[in-house]
């Protein structure tokens, strides 16, 4: 209630004077674009109203519905392949005539905000998967064209920092949510039908935002590049070399990055972490991201994205090999989500304001989906055999491979780099 | 578009947005007066002493509306549907036998609910509580009263939440020892060890040798039937497609929920009861699809939660596969039976 509204009144505030600073004369210089701010905003209060619904799901379908989820992924691997398709489409789709990004990106903001009230009508799993898929698809759709329109709208040599805002803010709407849901919960008996309304004003909201303050129109250093937006250019850019490594680096390193999930579960099972603090791993990692985002942006910025990248799958083997060490003081816990929280840090954002330094503005979309969707795909693949591993060897020799793979990959890597030059 | 009418058409749309807001959660927040009030025509509920030795005596959650609602209450076992004697106490699931209840209570804490699990004497005083890891599912007490099982759904990671997974602990009433997760036992499954990182347990139901329990277990889109001994830490698979098992008085036979093939993904299960010796499976006269751990009345009948127009009523049915359900009492869940 109030709580929600103060919230969500907030941001827009911040958003407003983003978007109401005058340009000054080198928006070059040190301020960040008012787009960026816009779309961060809008990111911060859109993951307040997922991440509303994730956070009560599983209480919902228990306890409001009395439903027994076991056993029944509602999302599944078929979804993780549709997925990608979806991105890589929203990406081809945005980069398809001038200004497009807002709308594509607009459009998956805005089904996922009409999944919400629907969720108060169906009351069984199939329908309740369905919305679910329906929920992500829109996510699918408005990630690329969101991180092109944040890598278009600031300086090469500000990227690094424009997207570590962006996943700052991102990551603050992901903590807030839950505890939005769970004072509204407080506050009723079950409520989660308000629950869901508020989440879907909220997330009406984050596009109403996008569409009075992210700049749509042709943009002005449009598209000069020889590059033309077909979806046959779209793949060529795999021919592009800088491009084509970051996507094989990202790739080799996805495949050898073991699912939060996993992390989590590790971490309790080796660290003995209690039952009741379970659900409160996610956060740490949160935590640590939302802190480092910005940080790790501005040093990727200046020390280059490439190594701040391969620094922060660093963190990751550090985490990994303290999970797989004996000695278990009761820091440690903490240790391993400061470092995964790094790790999230140093590579999402930037991974991103690195591809971009490789792609020509009119293609920005296709390639950041075509990066982001290799990546998504080796980490599943990853998840899958790293759950094999598991079943065969047990979870330390499992762990042990992952670390080698990853370490095997992330010098791999150091030898790809690619050229500094666009990087500036 | 002016930045003002920009400005003018957000605020203006917050307004909106917060007034439908502010609305739902007024609307669910009254919720909690209408169910304080007693429901018309539902069952009398007056304040009493319950203990769980009388003999004779049915326990379970009353989810009827009004001041008593999800207070554990008790009606003679003869007529289940008549008046009702409230404990106070207030739990999601229960059961007992022997003099000893587990009750799978929520904790509010200032920003998320915790679970925990109590265990009670015979006057429902507290004589110990244990943390619960995600939200109570099963509980079961053993027919001796020295120990207690209960089962939890913990959700999976926090963007992709969809997944999930059980945690199953027992623990010694006597000595206050948790078995925190069942995951911790040796699993044989088809004469092998078994290992795999998607194991899950639910639904523990106790023999009365304070030895051997049996439970489910799920691992790649499977379930089995495992009997489980308490003393070599060893859980065994007996029967595939087995969920909730429920031990009958004279441990003879299981009732359990079977998926049945066909059914709707929704609705899939049918109740069934498993010979133990013969291994024979009869399904019972109930068509509905039923997502409850059964209990054994006598060791003829079996006793059940269906959804009902105040969370869930109790239904009876044979368990030979003769006969027809028939409801025994409305709004009441978690049943067990006394002496």
């Amino acid at each position: 209630m109030y709580v929600a509204d103060s919230r969500a009144s907030t941001p827009a505030t911040a958003s407003v004077e983003g978007t109401a600073r005058p340009p000054r004369a080198g928006r070059y210089r040190s301020t960040i674009a008012p787009t960026v701010l816009a779309l961060g905003t809008v990111s911060l209060v859109t993951d307040v109203s997922s991440e509303m619904v994730t956070a009560v799901l599983p209480l919902y379908l228990v306890a409001g519905l009395g439903l027994s989820p076991l056993g029944f992924g509602l999302l599944d691997g078929v979804y993780n392949g549709f997925s990608a398709v979806v991105r890589l489409v929203g990406g081809h789709l945005a980069d398809r005539g001038g200004g497009r990004h807002k709308w594509v990106a607009g459009a998956g903001y805005a089904l996922s905000a009409l999944c919400k009230p629907l969720l108060l009508i169906a009351h069984s799993l199939t329908p309740i998967g369905l919305i679910l898929a329906a929920d992500r698809t829109g996510k699918g759709l408005r990630t690329a064209p969101r991180d092109a329109l944040i890598s278009l709208s600031s300086t090469p040599e500000t990227r690094g920092r424009a997207f570590g805002v962006h996943r700052a803010m991102d990551t603050a709407g992901a903590l807030l949510g839950p505890l939005a849901a769970f004072l509204i919960l407080r506050a009723t008996v079950d409520g989660y039908d308000a629950v869901f309304t508020v989440s879907f004003c909220v997330a009406v909201l984050g596009v109403l935002i996008l569409v009075l303050f992210v700049p749509g129109g042709g943009r002005t250093e449009a598209a000069t590049s020889a590059a033309r937006p077909t979806l046959r250019a779209a793949l060529g850019l795999l021919s592009h070399r800088d491009l084509r490594r970051i996507t094989v680096c990202a790739l080799l390193l996805g495949l050898a990055t073991v699912s939060d999930s996993f992390v989590y579960l590790l971490l309790q099972r080796r660290l003995g972490v209690p039952d009741r603090w379970f659900a409160l791993l996610p956060l740490g990692t949160a935590a640590a991201f939302l802190l480092l985002a910005v940080p790790l942006g501005r040093l990727a910025d200046r020390w280059g994205r490439w190594r701040v990248f391969l620094a922060g799958h660093g963190a990751l083997l550090l985490a990994y090999a303290l999970l797989l060490t004996s000695w278990h003081g009761s820091a440690l816990p903490y240790a391993v989500l400061a470092l995964h929280g790094t790790f999230y840090a140093a590579t999402d954002g930037v991974l991103m304001a690195a591809a971009s330094d490789s792609v020509p503005e009119a293609l920005r979309s296709s390639g950041l989906a075509l990066v982001q969707t290799g990546q998504a795909a080796a980490r599943f693949a990853c998840s899958l055999g790293f759950g094999a591993a598991w079943t065969l060897w047990g979870d330390r020799t499992a762990l042990s491979v992952s670390t080698v793979a990853l370490a095997v990959c992330a010098v791999y890597a150091l030898t790809l780099r690619p050229s500094r030059k666009a990087a500036a | 578009m002016t930045l003002r009418s920009r400005l003018l058409i957000l605020l203006s749309a917050l307004a909106v947005l917060a007034a439908v807001a502010l609305a739902s959660v007024l609307h669910a927040s009254a919720r909690a007066e209408r169910r304080d009030h007693t429901q018309a025509g539902g069952p009398k509920v007056t304040p009493g002493t319950v203990t769980l030795t009388a003999p004779g005596h049915l326990v379970f959650r009353n989810m009827a509306w009004g001041p008593h609602r999800d207070e554990l209450t008790t009606v003679p076992a003869g007529a289940p549907a008549g008046p009702r004697t409230s404990s106070g106490v207030k739990c999601l699931r229960f059961y007992a036998a022997a003099g000893t209840g587990v009750c799978l209570q929520a904790v509010h804490g200032p920003v998320s609910d915790t679970y925990r699990a109590l265990i009670l004497d015979a006057h429902l005083k507290k004589r110990a509580h244990y943390d619960v890891p995600g939200i109570p599912s099963r509980a079961r007490v053993s027919p001796t009263g020295h120990y207690a099982a209960w089962t939890a759904f913990v959700g999976g990671d926090s963007y992709a939440g969809t997944n999930f997974s059980t945690r199953t602990a027992i623990a010694d009433t006597r000595t206050g020892a948790l078995i925190p997760s069942l995951e911790a036992f040796r699993i044989v499954r088809d004469g092998r060890p078994y290992q795999s990182s998607d194991v899950n347990f639910w639904g523990v139901t106790f023999a009365p040798d304070d030895r051997t329990f049996y439970a489910t277990l799920a691992t790649k889109g499977s379930t089995y039937l495992v009997r489980g001994d308490l003393r070599t830490r060893t859980l065994t698979t007996l029967h595939p497609n087995v969920e909730c098992p429920s031990l009958s008085p004279d441990g003879t036979r299981i009732a359990y929920k079977k998926r049945v093939p066909g059914l709707p993904k929704d609705a899939p299960w049918r109740l069934y009861v498993l010979d133990l010796r013969t291994m024979r499976e009869t399904p019972l006269a109930e068509t509905r699809s039923v997502d409850d751990q059964a209990v054994w009345k006598d060791s003829h009948t079996v006793v059940y939660a269906l959804p009902g127009d105040y969370g869930a009523d109790l239904y009876q049915v044979p368990a030979d596969g003769t006969g027809t359900p028939r409801r025994i009492s409305v709004s009441a869940v978690s049943p067990a039976y006394l002496g």
